[in-house]
């Protein structure tokens, strides 16, 4: 049967794989040879069972939105990933790969950031394990993001700012890859996402599927059903996508969407839908769709939500579109922003911007009466005041 | 057989030196590639510039982002030296990153290099598996060699491995770093270039990444087969000019 996970190579379909330099090789493979064997062991899975319950707060409720599905005619449920420590799912991929680096003797840990969440949860479980902990983020960043930057820093981690290119997240990643090139033995690299070079976006992937599974029990439990009609996320490198749709991948019966950033519209040059507007090529050591000039330049990406404005997607979810196996849809700031206040006002939830991208897909497509739809409620929105308070004027 | 392989069979201490293409203007690339010739290197590796140069430290990447400032990109390149060989019988490779050349299709990629007489191509992120895999029925159609780096972290498998699919050189990274000048090699990175030697490889050896003065240049040439110099060859474009180049070359020497 056809699989949309990933296969022995690193692929899925014609994406992902390691296109990476030489100097990067050897980390690279021990961690290709070591990332099954190591988080598949009962010690590593009692460990982080244990820290996922008792430190980040899971598992995080399946809520059902009673107001919002009454309004839309049909079963609305949140996955609340926005209640877990930290403020938003990130901290389960970093609760998983800190430990994943303690069994591999690493005693250093360097992570990208964009909006600063990925860095804040990389912070935070490096000051649990007492790891040095690097951040490299964008110099633009950096001055966009401050709180996050004092919550890094307050962890007690170094923030570095990336000054090359254009000063944001893809920038912070080549520095932080620039990093582990520099220091290959005592280094473990925590990407955030689901990108970068073949095992991460599995094994991000991996971390993240406690968001699924736990709803597949919840559903049971609330509906006597272990499946839901649809389930929905926002997609930046799209890790919580990968963590809520990990356990439906291959059943049919549970249709996927991806919502992607179409910051001012997809034809205004200010767009992050990457499925839209990129193309094949190769970014981070990850064969996937891009956002680039015909030139093969990576270009910038723009969106109001610091999360998604990523210029490629991961693999995964390159392979859902192409596959048609996911129905990807864009939405603009305006239209994210609009939903960022009606969730806030029908259920009482600020949610991230990035979050408020998705539950914009209610708009854009009708759903049956009797559908059971899963949202990944990603992120909380404490992080995005200072944008919503200047947007609506707070 | 190519100008790569000639040049390793008639020449010892080869002195290969790299440039970014468009940098530090648009149209320097024919009138740099003249002075290198006249100024008595061995081998020239053009740079094709990308937006993310991962393999790179800072100096290249700067001058990378000016050169695509400047408007560089593949077509104006491949027009640039279409008159290669009126002005050089040296080898001359492009080195860039794969994304690019998949934007202007593998195979075409090649053929404009073949039709500009080009010799070689290094794409730092092209793993040695998938070029043998799936590229290398393709360059050797235009007749390109690929090469491949090796770190000290290299095993000793896989160096094996790239040896073999090796058809010039192999560019032996001097230590754990991205490209970047380097004032003087440790003995932990004379003892890695003893251990290479050691292997008996049939590909020839060229070092590269950290070099910069005469005695860098001096000790890696007497553990290989030659030198390659990026980042300090871009400062003395930055600092000096097109014209410095000859000082530059003769100080290495």
């Amino acid at each position: 049967m056809k699989t949309h996970n990933v296969d022995s190579k690193g692929f899925y379909g014609e994406f992902g794989g390691a296109f990476i330099p030489e100097m990067l090789y050897p980390n690279v493979e021990e961690l290709r040879n070591n990332y099954l064997k190591i988080s598949s062991s009962k010690s590593f899975k009692n460990e982080f069972n244990k820290l996922l319950k008792d430190y980040v707060g899971r598992p995080t409720p399946l809520y059902f939105a009673k107001r919002l599905s009454e309004k839309y005619n049909t079963k609305i449920y949140l996955k609340r990933e926005d209640l877990c420590h930290t403020g938003a799912h990130k901290i389960n991929n970093t609760i998983g790969q800190i430990l994943l680096a303690k069994k591999l003797g690493k005693k250093r840990i360097i992570a990208e950031t964009g909006a600063g969440q990925h860095g804040v949860a990389t912070a935070t479980v490096c000051a649990l394990m007492g790891i040095k902990c690097i951040i490299y983020m964008g110099e633009v960043d950096i001055k966009r993001q401050a709180p996050n930057v004092a919550r890094m820093k307050m962890l007690g981690a170094e923030v570095r700012p990336a000054t090359s290119g254009s000063k944001t997240l893809k920038d912070a990643t080549n520095e932080a890859i620039r990093d582990w090139i520099n220091n290959p033995v005592n280094t473990h690299y925590i990407i955030g996402s689901v990108v970068g070079p073949h095992p991460y976006p599995d094994m991000v992937a991996r971390f993240q599927s406690v968001i699924g599974e736990e709803t597949i029990n919840q559903l049971q439990e609330i509906e006597n059903k272990s499946k839901p009609d649809y389930v929905i996320a926002c997609v930046g490198g799209g890790s919580n996508a990968a963590g809520l749709f990990y356990p439906f991948l291959d059943n049919f019966d549970v249709k996927i969407i991806c919502v992607e950033a179409a910051g001012k519209g997809i034809d205004t040059g200010e767009s992050a839908a990457t499925s839209i507007l990129g193309k094949t090529g190769i970014i981070h050591g990850s064969k996937t769709l891009l956002m680039q000039s015909n030139d093969g330049q990576i270009t910038e990406p723009y969106s109001i939500s610091a999360g998604l404005d990523y210029p490629g997607i991961g693999p995964m979810h390159a392979n859902l579109f192409k596959s048609k196996r996911g129905e990807f849809i864009s939405i603009t700031d305006i239209d994210a922003m609009k939903w960022g206040l009606i969730l806030s006002q029908t259920e009482g939830i600020i949610p991230a911007i990035e979050t408020s991208h998705a539950f914009a897909v209610l708009d854009k497509k009708k759903f049956k009466p009797n559908d059971i739809i899963v949202f990944n409620c990603s992120g909380r929105g404490d992080k995005d005041l200072d944008t919503y308070i200047e947007y609506f004027k707070l | 057989m190519n100008r790569i392989n000639e040049t390793f069979i008639n020449k010892k201490n080869i002195l290969s030196i790299y440039f970014t293409a468009g940098f530090p203007k648009l149209q320097d690339t024919m009138s740099i590639i003249k002075e290198l010739d006249k100024s008595g290197v061995d081998m020239i590796e053009i740079g094709l510039p990308f937006s993310d140069p991962l393999a790179d430290g800072p100096t290249i990447q700067e001058s990378s982002t000016i050169a695509l400032s400047n408007g560089m990109n593949t077509n104006i390149l491949f027009d640039q030296i279409k008159d290669l060989r009126s002005i050089t019988e040296l080898p001359v490779i492009i080195m860039g990153y794969l994304n690019p050349m998949i934007q202007f299709g593998i195979e075409e990629f090649c053929l404009k290099c073949k039709e500009c007489q080009i010799d070689g191509l290094i794409i730092p992120d092209l793993p040695v598996d998938i070029y043998h895999d799936q590229y290398q029925s393709i360059f050797k159609k235009y007749n390109l060699h690929n090469m491949f780096l090796i770190t000290p972290q290299t095993s000793e498998e896989r160096i094996r491995f790239i040896d073999e699919v090796s058809e010039a050189f192999i560019y032996m990274v001097s230590s754990f770093s991205t490209t970047g000048a380097q004032k003087i090699f440790g003995d932990e990175t004379i003892n890695y270039f003893k251990r290479i030697n050691k292997m008996n490889l049939k590909a020839p050896l060229l070092v590269g990444f950290g070099i910069s003065n005469q005695e860098t240049c001096r000790v890696a040439s007497d553990n290989s087969d030659g030198v390659i110099i990026g980042s300090a060859y871009i400062n003395c474009l930055k600092s000096s000019g097109i014209k410095a180049t000859k000082k530059f070359i003769e100080g290495l020497r």
